[in-house]
């Protein structure tokens, strides 16, 4: 009897499932953007992330080797299955927290992805090859915003300023570590993450300074996200939105 | 910390395509200056793979010809057809004219 790379498997899903519940929070937005212009720009980052997710799952569902497709473990799973960070499922707020998170999100993402690139898993490496390119625009994106909101007026920086102190707590996670981390770093499929963190804390603290926005120093992180245990509540709601045309048609098709 | 206005300035985008010579005019967006008015170019008008090169120009900036000007500008060109060059045979040689 085959083994199943459950340790490869749980990698992925936690690499398929940021860019999965990021994207549809992201796909919140449109109709409703402040501007035309980014109402288009948020959907296209949209668009890329949910593309993202389609290459990370594919691989996943192949790895298990059950007959599941990428739309299954998307449409298919309950809360619990979910293996992305807290921060990319808490709600929208407002676009100063959206773009907020963006940042915090893309500032890691780059980083990651760079190294991905050099993954021992030809497979991880293809897709961190193709995600970088659309990472690269989006953290230039919303660095950007992240600075002309923070440096712009009172109440746009001290909305940024909210939105950071929301979203702090929730950047830890992406820095956890467990048994899964370290199989990944023993077969050079990925480097632990927390070897990124230097990189991300300077990306960070850069922008952050010249947008005028300061980080909080309450070192606290909320963790539970990406292994799967602790989910907030706002992920079951999420997935009632994002999954209720497969759950109520299932196997529907267009 | 800068004031607040209602609205972002006005850009017309040009962009030049995979197989154009030139850059086109595509049509405008709002954009609080000119690096912003190139990210939300790529992001509404390059989507479909249309572009190679991008330029914007606040419109502000634009002088436009008055259409109360229209006869005396244009009209005179009309009875000039000896103007076009269909009169001459281009040699295959010469290329794109």
């Amino acid at each position: 009897m085959s083994q199943v790379d459950s340790h490869l498997i749980e990698f992925l899903l936690r690499q398929g499932d940021n860019p999965l519940i990021l994207g549809h929070r992201t796909s919140e937005w449109c109709g409703h953007a402040p501007a035309l212009e980014e109402d288009i720009a948020l959907a296209n980052t949209a668009l890329d992330l949910i593309g993202q997710t389609q290459l990370w799952l594919s691989y996943a569902a192949e790895v298990e080797g059950g007959g599941r497709s990428n739309n299954d473990l998307a449409f298919l799973r309950d809360v619990y299955d979910f293996r992305n960070v807290l921060m990319v499922e808490v709600p929208n707020e407002d676009f100063a927290r959206t773009m907020v998170r963006q940042f915090l999100f893309d500032a890691f993402q780059v980083p990651w992805l760079t190294t991905l690139q050099a993954s021992s898993d030809q497979r991880v490496s293809d897709i961190a090859i193709k995600s970088l390119k659309e990472a690269l625009y989006h953290l230039e994106r919303s660095s950007d915003t992240v600075i002309a909101l923070g440096d712009g007026t009172e109440l746009s920086n001290d909305r940024m300023q909210t939105a950071l102190n929301y979203l702090w707590p929730y950047s830890g996670e992406f820095f956890g570590e467990d048994d899964t981390d370290k199989a990944m770093e023993k077969r050079d499929i990925a480097p632990l993450p927390v070897s990124i963190r230097e990189t991300w804390n300077s990306t960070v603290s850069s922008t952050l300074d010249t947008a005028n926005l300061i980080a909080p120093s309450d070192p606290f992180a909320h963790s539970g996200g990406r292994t799967g245990v602790r989910h907030t509540e706002h992920l079951g709601h999420l997935l009632a939105t994002m999954q209720t045309l497969q759950r109520s048609h299932p196997g529907a098709q267009w | 910390m800068t004031t607040t206005t209602d609205e972002w300035p006005l850009w017309e985008v040009f962009i030049r395509g995979q197989h154009g010579m030139s850059h086109r005019h595509v049509g405008s967006l709002h954009a609080a200056d000119a690096e912003h008015a190139i990210k939300n170019a790529r992001d509404v008008y390059t989507r479909r793979n249309e572009g190679t090169s991008i330029w914007v120009v606040e419109a502000s900036a634009i002088t436009a010809s008055s259409p109360s000007e229209k006869g005396p500008l244009f009209e005179p060109a009309q009875d000039k057809v000896y103007r076009h060059p269909t009169f001459y045979d281009l040699p295959d040689d010469a290329g794109n004219m």
